[in-house]
């Protein structure tokens, strides 16, 4: 049965790494529900964390072609409930909204979502979390215009010890 | 596993000298051991040509035909001597024309380093002209590859490059270099690459695995080996032979791991796959046990995989990770290097013969010999048939050539029916298919093995995809043996129109020019036959030439290639006709 797998991917930061594993992907005709990169907890090693809907035994086979990769250090899958995970989106709104309809202040309050900026013509919302946090303020504020909406990708961490460090501390010592 | 240069080669270690991007280049491949590449010239990788004018008493360069003839010539040239291959090109057109001879060795895990010249780091992304993203081409086909844009990073890519390509599960890697690069001075200096953090090459011996795999193979009543190209990669064959000897157990090949037991070994039982042999793809289905060695279950040899072997406990000796349970589900995986693997397991197996089992296999050859085999090489019909020839070639070279092949009809029959005596005796195209392959390839299977004789066995369909390359072995008298099998078909394809599309031959008939007039143009000598009285006395004289030779052999224009697995159907619906 298909269902949502985060992988997070530790690698070198290297130009073009980002186009092999998305090739990896792409052969296998998956589509990549959302992607963030930045840099890891560690200095010089860059973390991926992507999002796919599919069968556990198709995530298995995606994480072995990933660890495959050269440049990458160590890549793993986990459920949502092995993981801690949340999302950010902006909502850019007109500002006659805020100052005319009393309503959208109470939706911003209820909704714990922070305003980022106010200027005359238009304010900027931002709420961090589930998705379907970030889908019910999109359907409260849709009513008022949105001028313009983003959603970034899953940012997510571990409850599971990763292990990068050992395995970096490990290649030290051999080499 | 090491060979003596490579380890020799380990400690060169220049001192610091202010030289040109493209002379590191030179000395870059000089320091991993390389004296022959193979290539085509351009604008972009100009300077590099430049120096190689320089440093031609110590790197030889064999102007290829045609770029992609130059990765298949690099292909061949590794896999009979077991170096890296080395092909080089320009931008644009020539890094493009290499990309069917990358993904031919990725997929057949071909030790190859590609160099390709880049427009000028100033221009990259301005569609100048010949720019074209190797990078982004290249990736999917690739074990790794790097866009060079500053001179004094070439010494620690080429180290990092060679290391790669060879290490672990070979295959090929692709430098792109900047012309601007190629121009800038820097201070030089080599090391050998020994290791990249990111990157495992072998997982340690897996001991706990071994006794695992040991257990399951002493019990076994019906076990059954299918070994891969993985055997020869690791340099187990003696490895391979003594477990095979000393268990008693029947071995088949995959087309890629063939010769690394011979023919004519006791246990050696033939075939697996589409068209391989009657008994090991039957049996496949009966064993109780198998164990596959440096092998990946691809669908060519398993047919359809719901029903393939699901009686049988399945052991997989593999160095990549991530062949393990790809396509079918082991019972034990035992990963790392199987030389390494089989050393250990050895001792642990118990002296076992099993000769009513391997009575099966002998029961089922029989029948394929009647049904199969007499008519392919001793047919009472007047054609010729392509497996005749083999049986000549084979008499003639007394069963000890390094045989090539490209790919279709003439590829299953030359690797059914030719002998083997020892290793790295067989080079062709297996997980891509590329018809074109062999004519190039054999040019660089001979220059990689020069005491040993190479016979090119080719159709004539895939022989005019690369036909240029007699240029190349005319002008470098490479005494490559090239023999066409010419059924005015593209035989293979002509099969599957009869067999299952009701005899639509659509685009498959070929009207061929006079091949022995084309090789003769390029002053080879050359002849045709197509009457079976002169078949052996051709093939005599064209193994005891010491310079290249040509022969056209005029074979049955509709003969089929059986047995057969048709495509989606399973191992034990193999068909004899």
């Amino acid at each position: 049965m298909d269902k949502i797998f985060t992988i997070s991917i530790y690698s070198e930061n290297n130009v073009g790494l980002l186009n092999r594993i998305s090739a990896i992907f792409l052969k296998r005709h998956i589509n990549i529900e959302s992607l963030t990169t930045s840099q890891s907890e560690i200095k010089d090693v860059f973390r991926f964390i992507i999002t796919v809907k599919v069968s556990e035994d198709k995530v298995k086979k995606l994480i072995q072609q990933i660890e495959k990769q050269v440049e990458v250090i160590r890549a793993f899958y986990h459920t949502d409930e092995e993981t801690i995970f949340q999302e950010s989106a902006l909502y850019k709104v007109k500002s006659s909204a805020l100052f005319e309809e009393r309503h959208i202040q109470n939706i911003i309050k209820e909704s714990h979502a922070n305003i980022v900026t106010v200027s005359p013509e238009y304010f900027v919302i931002e709420k961090t979390g589930f998705r379907q946090e970030t889908d019910r303020l999109y359907q409260d504020l849709a009513p008022f215009g949105l001028l313009q909406f983003v959603r970034s990708g899953r940012i997510s961490v571990s409850k599971a010890k990763m292990g990068i460090s050992e395995i970096i501390k490990n290649f030290k010592t051999d080499n | 596993m090491k060979t003596k240069e490579q380890i020799a080669s380990q400690e060169v270690q220049s001192d610091s000298i202010k030289i040109s991007g493209a002379e590191a280049v030179i000395r870059c491949l000089l320091a991993e051991g390389v004296d022959l590449i193979y290539g085509y010239p351009g604008g972009a990788i100009m300077p590099v040509y430049d120096e190689l004018y320089k440093f031609q008493d110590k790197l030889n360069h064999i102007l290829t035909r045609h770029e992609q003839g130059a990765t298949h010539a690099a292909q061949g040239y590794a896999r009979t001597s077991g170096k890296v291959g080395v092909a080089i090109a320009t931008s644009g057109p020539g890094a493009t024309n290499l990309v069917t001879g990358i993904a031919d060795a990725q997929i057949d895990s071909t030790p190859m380093v590609c160099i390709t010249g880049q427009v000028g780091s100033h221009l990259l992304g301005s569609d100048a002209f010949q720019e074209t993203d190797i990078i982004g081409i290249s990736t999917p086909v690739t074990k790794w590859n790097y866009q060079i844009t500053k001179a004094s990073e070439i010494p620690e890519i080429f180290a990092k490059a060679f290391y790669i390509a060879r290490s672990g599960r070979p295959g090929p890697v692709l430098i792109d270099i900047t012309k601007d690069a190629q121009f800038d001075t820097f201070d030089f200096t080599y090391k050998k690459c020994k290791g990249v953090r990111s990157y495992k090459p072998v997982s340690p011996l897996d001991t706990h695995a071994v006794t695992q795999a040991a257990e399951l193979i002493n019990q076994a009543k019906k076990p059954f080996i299918v070994w891969g190209q993985g055997v020869i990669l690791g340099s187990a064959e003696e490895e391979f032979k003594a477990f095979v000897e000393k268990s008693g157990i029947p071995a088949a090949w995959t087309i890629l791991g063939l010769s690394a037991l011979p023919t004519a070994h006791p246990l050696n039982v033939g075939m697996v796959g589409m068209h391989g042999n009657y008994g090991p793809n039957l049996l496949t289905n009966e064993c109780d046990l198998l164990i596959a060695v440096g092998m990946r279950f691809d669908d060519r040899v398993t047919g359809n995989l719901e029903t393939y072997a699901k009686q049988a406990k399945i052991i997989h000796f593999e160095i990549d990770p991530a062949e393990i349970n790809k396509n079918v589900s082991v019972d034990v995986p035992v990963l790392g290097d199987c030389k390494e693997s089989l050393q250990a397991l050895i001792p642990l197996v118990q002296k076992k013969s099993h000769d009513q089992w391997l009575g099966r296999f002998d029961e089922l050859m029989k029948v394929e010999v009647t049904e199969v085999i007499d008519k392919d090489l001793r047919p009472e019909k007047e054609g010729l048939t392509m497996g005749e020839v083999i049986v000549s070639i084979n008499k003639h070279t007394k069963g000890d050539a390094v045989l090539v092949t490209d790919v279709g009809q003439h590829q299953m029959v030359a690797c059914r029916y030719t002998e083997f005596a020892r290793s790295r005796s067989n080079v062709t195209s297996g997980g891509l298919g590329t018809m074109g392959f062999a004519l190039p390839a054999a040019l660089g299977a001979k220059m990689g093995t020069p005491e040993r004789e190479v016979v090119a066995v080719i159709g004539d369909g895939g022989y005019q995809m690369t036909i240029q390359e007699l240029g190349t072995i005319f002008q470098t008298q490479t005494a490559v043996k090239i023999v066409v099998l010419n059924n005015e078909f593209l035989g293979m394809v002509r099969q599957w129109q009869q067999l299952f599309f009701d005899k639509r031959y659509a685009s498959t008939e070929m009207v061929n020019p006079d091949f022995v007039a084309i090789a003769k143009g390029y002053y080879l000598d050359a002849q045709k036959v197509d009457k079976r009285e002169n078949l052996d006395a051709a093939v005599a004289e064209m193994i005891a030439s010491d310079k290249p030779y040509f022969l056209e052999v005029c074979v049955e224009k509709e003969d089929n290639v059986f047995p057969m697995i048709p495509t989606g159907a399973s191992v034990s619906d193999i068909r004899l006709k």
